[in-house]
């Protein structure tokens, strides 16, 4: 899990063990050059830690080790590591070196004893090898064969300062009895852990028949470090301790890219569809297509050409994809070309713990750009409740983390649905966006509604829709309201038809009005013109009333003008009527 | 096992400490009394020689190892009680 890998790793003062999450409790890892004890029951993990905190050592920060075995036979702990992948046998050879030290089983104890041979054993091969870091396994075996209290304080204080005086990085552990409250404040637990710069407790509990491992930082002196019990998984790979991010970590990528969520319509809602890298919670009843938005999700992913992985709680992985081709959604031909993974996680069993683990191993593995988890709600049936709430919690970071688009449904219960969705791991509270599905039972019918409850930074519509599944695909319907009531299904088919009525009938009318106008204004221009004809001719009438008014006139002054030449009359009075035009 | 058989022991201490001095002082003591002229006795310091410590798995000091004869026992401790050290030794009928 390299994106998870802490940013203290080069802490002067630390040596990292390499375990996810363990070296960000620590803020970087156990103190260097210092003692910590480890406690915890049979079969907490005592032994695969160190083991693992020595590996890490030897291989990726060039610090040999030293194993010492008061219990189990080294051949027995590499062989038991095995399965770990860290090549225990290849380090053997320069940089780990394992040191049996069981007492045998025939050993006569006569009297009192220290450990000096074994320390100067030690002495000498740590020279030899330039050990850093040693592990003292099952230290309370060696313990228990001392004579008295007195002289196991001694031996621890001799091993103690023998640790110091090297600068070694040294991790003892011990057993505590089954109720590990009690026995480790008893002695000579409980004094060691006051000697020692730092205490972790490893803690192995069945809560509901789920087994479920923990562990806890007691104590790290002059370092800061995370209180709280973090779960932990003894995984493929070694240790895996569980840890929520801590406030200080910014890596995560923030991304303004939007991918489809497989329904166009409810892209449209959300604005450009999901944020790459953001979680959606899609909440509901059992029946409400929460399984086939997920499958519209991951198909829209394959589609595009991404690597995604599809988690179902529910059903098997076959009966998934048949499901979904009744609904359009056709996810066998990206199974076949690789491009989806398909998970029935029912075949997993344990805890939330356990199934975070696998969702993020194969995940990884498959290089997933997509999740799709149905229903994450299935986590809190195995195990208690609060741990699979906080998983869900790391899921969620984990998926950011790693610009994962992550798709889970939660299943409502009947108790819960009352507040309308709160989901049981209340996930709701830190998904980026919440899409809520519901019935509405009404006229007979059983319809499905959508709703999106938040969206982050996206705009999205505060309608509800109804969901409709056919075996042409998933789409959307906006959802008629009338008389305060959201009708759907045939209802809102009903009013539909009637509201096309009505349209036809007013785009009719409508155009039974416009020929009626178109009429009206053709009449008008027929009269315009005829109006206008007659206009000209009154005109002319006019113009030819006039000249005939002048030519009389003048007639009649050119006709006296001549009278008067023939009479021979004086011109000097010509006509005083002759005043016009 | 034969009475007269020779008693080889191997004594391994930590330096002069006082347990050790102690578990020499007792082997010394034990032999004189029942092992009279038929015992040898090799003593290895782990400070001084830590690499046999290593060899032979010596990780409790002080430790007695009774190499001879078969078979072979190893006793961590002073040996301050005799009797399971006799016992331990085959020495048991020996005893007063």
């Amino acid at each position: 899990m390299q994106s998870f890998r802490s940013p203290h790793v080069n802490s002067p003062g630390k040596a990292p063990t390499g375990i996810t999450g363990f070296d960000d409790i620590t803020g970087g890892g156990l103190p260097r050059g210092r003692t910590t004890l480890l406690v915890g029951g049979p079969g907490s993990g005592k032994t695969v830690l160190a083991l693992q905190f020595l590996a890490h050592g030897a291989r990726a920060c060039k610090e040999p080790g030293i194993f010492v075995a008061f219990e189990e036979t080294s051949k027995r702990i590499v062989a038991n590591a095995e399965s770990f992948g860290w090549k225990l046998p290849e380090l053997r050879r320069k940089k780990l070196f394992f040191m049996d030290a069981q007492p045998a089983p025939d050993l006569v104890q006569s009297g009192d004893f220290d450990l000096s041979g074994m320390l100067a054993a030690l002495g000498v091969k740590a020279r030899e090898i330039g050990a850093r870091r040693i592990v003292f396994d099952a230290l309370d075996v060696v313990l228990a064969l001392l004579p008295d209290l007195a002289a196991e304080r001694r031996e621890i204080y001799r091993l103690h300062e023998w640790l110091l005086a090297r600068e070694l990085t040294g991790i003892i552990t011990l057993k505590s009895g089954a109720d590990e409250t009690s026995s480790i404040s008893q002695q000579p637990f409980g004094f060691m852990q006051f000697m020692v710069d730092c205490a972790v407790i490893l803690n192995h509990s069945v809560v509901l028949g789920v087994s479920q491992r923990s562990l806890r930082v007691q104590k790290y002196r002059g370092s800061s470090f995370d209180e709280n019990e973090s779960p932990f998984l003894i995984g493929e790979s070694g240790f895996e301790v569980a840890v929520a991010r801590t406030p200080g970590r910014v890596d995560a990528k923030v991304s303004n890219e939007r991918v489809s969520s497989g329904v166009e319509r409810l892209d449209t809602m959300l604005g450009g569809g999901y944020y790459r890298g953001a979680s959606v919670l899609i909440t509901g009843f059992s029946g409400t297509a929460k399984t086939t938005l997920s499958g519209a999700f991951a198909e829209a992913a394959c589609r595009r050409g991404e690597r995604t992985l599809f988690v179902s709680f529910d059903s098997d992985g076959a009966e998934v994809i048949r499901n979904l081709a009744s609904v359009g959604i056709r996810l066998d031909r990206y199974v076949k070309n690789g491009c989806l993974r398909m998970i029935s996680a029912r075949t997993i069993a344990g805890s939330a713990e356990t199934f975070l683990v696998r969702i993020k191993t194969l995940a990884r593995e498959h290089g997933a750009r997509c999740v799709a988890i149905d229903p994450v709600s299935a986590w809190s049936k195995s195990g208690n409740e609060l741990t699979a709430r906080s998983v869900a919690e790391r899921l969620i970071d984990w998926s950011k983390a790693n610009d994962t688009t992550l798709v889970c449904t939660s299943l409502l219960d009947e108790m819960s649905s009352q507040s309308e969705g709160g989901s049981s791991l209340q996930i709701s509270k830190i998904a980026d966006t919440w899409i809520h599905l519901n019935y509405l039972v009404q006229a007979g019918e059983r319809n499905r509604g959508l709703s999106i409850v938040k969206s982050r930074g996206t705009a999205h519509s505060n309608q509800v829709r109804e969901l409709i599944l056919s075996d042409a695909g998933v789409t959307l319907a906006d959802a008629y309201t009338a008389g305060g009531e959201v009708l759907m299904g045939a209802l809102r088919w009903e009013k539909e038809r009637a509201d096309r009525v009505a349209t036809e009938v007013s785009e009719v009318a409508g155009k039974l009005k416009r020929v009626r106008l178109d009429a009206e204004e053709a009449e008008l221009e027929v009269r315009l013109k005829s109006l206008q004809t007659e206009l000209v001719a009154k005109q002319v009438e006019k113009a030819l009333l006039v000249r005939t008014t002048q030519s009389d006139a003048g007639e009649l002054s050119r006709g006296r003008t001549r009278m008067e030449e023939l009479r021979g009359a004086d011109a000097a009075i010509p006509g005083a009527d002759v005043k016009s035009p | 096992m034969s009475r007269r058989a020779l008693f080889k022991f191997r004594l391994y201490v930590a330096g002069d400490a006082l347990n050790s001095a102690q578990a020499l002082a007792n082997l010394t003591a034990l032999c004189r009394t029942h092992l009279q002229d038929r015992h040898e006795i090799e003593v290895v310091d782990v400070f001084r020689e830590p690499q046999r410590a290593l060899e032979n798995g010596i990780f409790m000091t002080p430790t007695l190892d009774k190499l001879a004869p078969s078979p072979v026992r190893r006793i961590v401790g002073t040996l301050s009680q005799t009797q399971p050290v006799l016992q331990a030794l085959g020495l048991e009928s020996f005893a007063p």
